[in-house]
């Protein structure tokens, strides 16, 4: 066990998985030098330019380059520097990666990671701040991993790299320094298992990516105000733990959604139709969510500020679901 | 390399196979008992058959969406290809592709694409793992001269160009893209041309003359396989029937162009030629034909008689099971 931070967990599970897997190698734009995110530092140092490529600035081909080496039995863990790329490419994710094995008669393995990168906070304006999510889990083939902890980036991306499917493998720019203790070992996290990440019994929140965080702060601060949150993070959302979201519920009778990405049409109403499908008769009040407003991420900081969820808004959601006491004096 | 008579007479007999493949498929197309659209490679089976010929089993090719004649190149068995048109679960693909999906991964086909130009990017990514093997494997992307205007082969070429990979990019240039003229979609005429722009030699060959065709591409097959990268072949050809099924009714091409290619049907060529060089007579070229009628027969009976897939089965095949420890 040591501290580490969260890009660090990412790293550490690639290079274990490239040491003893020869047939694993990475692909992205300036990857060698450790990528725009440090998710791959130090892997060129390690295992050299046969297993450490940079590409050209060509989303497709860099997807296409997965996808048939995947086909032919490699093991590729392919980058896309923003995850708003990914709409250059998506035909590569969306009509070959994800339908090629079902489209052969269930034929073919296509063992790809593609690693990609969202969030916005940082000033980098529309298109390069946005959360796509929504997006990769509509489609049937790929599977989505969006961890939240350093905890959870380390044993997702062991799990995302032995899974023999396409795993789109999502961080976002504001997790990646954060710290906690993580073991040294390689440990794999099974895909679709949720997370219970702090028990409550008055109000679940489902949260995902950045927005767990903001859920446990939001939970902190109500926990002096009399209000006991369960904050539970799904960390795959395809293939969805249905069966952990509607068990909080069922003991919590009211549940928040919450997520970075723009709330209309978001993951998030995935789940909450689920939650109002199977968990109905244990609801003791509608399903609410927090998301981004309905418009491209702004660049100035106000703006932008404005536009970015935290946990005033899950707050402010779960106030209207259970009585909330006065903010204790010492805040 | 000169191919022997027994050899070329073994060209003409896949070509023949091919043709009347795609003729019986059009018209079960059209009595609709192939459900769909079939994209006939009728008039371009020099291609298919003098590529392939070039080809060991375990190369791989990415076809394109005109892709019948490939599939029977690379060795498939036309019964399980009817099948497959047929949309019924004996098929290669148990159903789930049909006309424009019908592959199979163990003869190297990777799979027919409905996106025109998104082969090139991930037959790309087979080169690189073919080098990685080390055997000598090529792959071979194929593009129309519609598909050169998308911009995955251009990405694609760079990175093939650059890195010098096993890969041969076949344009099949058979002056239409779906309904439109070479020169309303290409800003060339001659779509090899682009090769220098990526690094690599570019090639025009006679489409019509499979001899010419599998020593083009013989040559470019010879370049990958020593390491020395990927080659832009371009065969002119022509494609006697419309982009879709026999006649879309909407755009006609102008009728003494398609006499004219009509005229050098590939077929016929190497059929006059091989009488000439007396590997063969008028009898054994007509017993190919009847034996090739034959053979397109018994695939319709065991396609009309296969059963479809089973809808309890939608989901199985869109994921692999388990994962490695």
């Amino acid at each position: 066990m040591s501290v580490k931070k969260y890009w660090e967990g990412i790293v550490e599970a690639q290079a274990y998985e490239m040491e003893r897997d020869p047939t694993i190698f990475v692909a992205g734009e300036d990857v060698q030098m450790g990528g725009l995110w440090a998710t791959e530092r130090g892997l060129f140092a390690r295992f050299g330019p046969e297993r450490v490529r940079n590409t050209p600035v060509a989303e497709s081909a860099i997807l296409g380059l997965g996808v048939g080496a995947a086909l032919l039995g490699m093991r590729p863990i392919v980058e896309i520097m923003f995850a708003d790329f990914m709409a250059v490419c998506l035909d590569q994710a969306v009509n070959q990666a994800a339908k090629i094995k079902y489209m052969l008669g269930g034929e073919a393995r296509l063992p790809l990671v593609v690693l990609t990168h969202q969030g916005a906070g940082r000033s980098m304006a529309a298109q390069h701040s946005q959360s796509l999510e929504a997006w990769f889990c509509h489609v049937p083939g790929l599977k989505v991993v969006m961890p939240a902890t350093p905890y959870d980036a380390k044993g997702l991306m062991h799990a995302a790299i032995r899974d023999d499917n396409p795993v789109v493998y999502i961080t976002n720019k504001r997790l990646l320094g954060l710290r906690a203790e993580v073991p040294d070992e390689a440990y794999a996290i099974p895909l679709g298992q949720a997370s219970v990440c702090r028990e409550g019994t008055d109000v679940t929140v489902v949260a995902t990516g950045a927005m767990v965080k903001e859920a446990l702060d939001a939970a902190t601060e109500l926990a002096q105000r009399g209000v006991e949150v369960e904050v539970v993070d799904p960390r795959t959302l395809s293939p969805l733990d249905s069966e952990t979201i509607v068990q909080s519920v069922r003991k919590t009778g009211r549940v928040v959604v919450a997520q970075e990405a723009v709330m209309f049409s978001g993951f998030g109403a995935e789940i909450a139709a689920q939650i109002a499908d199977l968990a109905f008769d244990y609801l003791d009040a509608p399903v609410k969510r927090v998301g981004a407003p309905f418009c491209p991420v702004p660049f100035s900081p106000p703006l932008e500020q404005a536009w970015l969820p935290d946990k005033t808004q899950i707050v402010a959601r779960i106030a209207e679901l259970v009585p909330v006491g006065a903010a204790s004096v010492q805040g | 390399m000169e191919l022997s008579s027994s050899a070329q007479v073994e060209m003409y007999r896949l070509m023949v196979r091919i043709r009347e493949f795609d003729e019986r498929a059009v018209l079960l197309s059209e009595q609709a008992r192939i459900p769909g659209p079939v994209h006939l490679c009728i008039g371009q089976e020099a291609v298919a058959v003098g590529v392939c010929f070039t080809l060991n089993r375990d190369d791989c090719i990415a076809p394109a969406n005109r892709a019948h004649g490939y599939h029977l190149a690379k060795g498939a068995q036309m019964d399980r290809m009817m099948a497959e048109l047929y949309g019924k679960v004996t098929g290669y693909n148990k159903g789930r592709g049909g006309s424009m999906h019908v592959a199979a991964m163990g003869l190297g086909n990777l799979g027919p694409n409905g996106i025109l130009g998104a082969g090139a990017p991930i037959a790309v990514g087979a080169a690189y793992a073919c080098r990685y093997y080390g055997r000598g494997q090529v792959v071979v992307a194929m593009l129309g001269d519609a598909a050169a205007a998308e911009g995955t082969i251009h990405e694609a070429m760079n990175l093939a160009g650059l890195w010098k990979l096993p890969v041969i990019f076949l344009c099949e240039n058979n002056l239409y893209g779906e309904f439109m003229p070479l020169a309303m979609h290409s800003s060339i005429e001659d779509i090899s041309d682009r090769a220098a722009g990526y690094n690599m030699p570019g090639v025009k060959v006679d489409g019509m003359d499979v001899l010419a065709v599998h020593e083009a591409m013989s040559a470019a097959v010879a370049r990958a396989r020593r390491g020395y990268g990927p080659t832009l072949l371009e065969v002119k050809t022509y494609r006697f029937y419309d982009h879709v099924g026999r006649d879309y009714g909407v755009s006609k091409r102008p009728e003494e162009e398609v006499a004219y290619w009509r005229a050098r049907d590939p077929i016929k060529q190497l059929r006059t030629l091989l009488v000439e060089r007396g590997a063969f007579d008028d009898a054994e070229a007509d017993r190919i034909l009847e034996e090739a009628h034959a053979e397109v027969e018994a695939a319709v009976e065991f396609a009309e008689q296969s059963p479809y897939p089973d809808p309890s089965t939608l989901l199985e095949g869109v994921y692999t099971e388990g994962a490695r420890a």
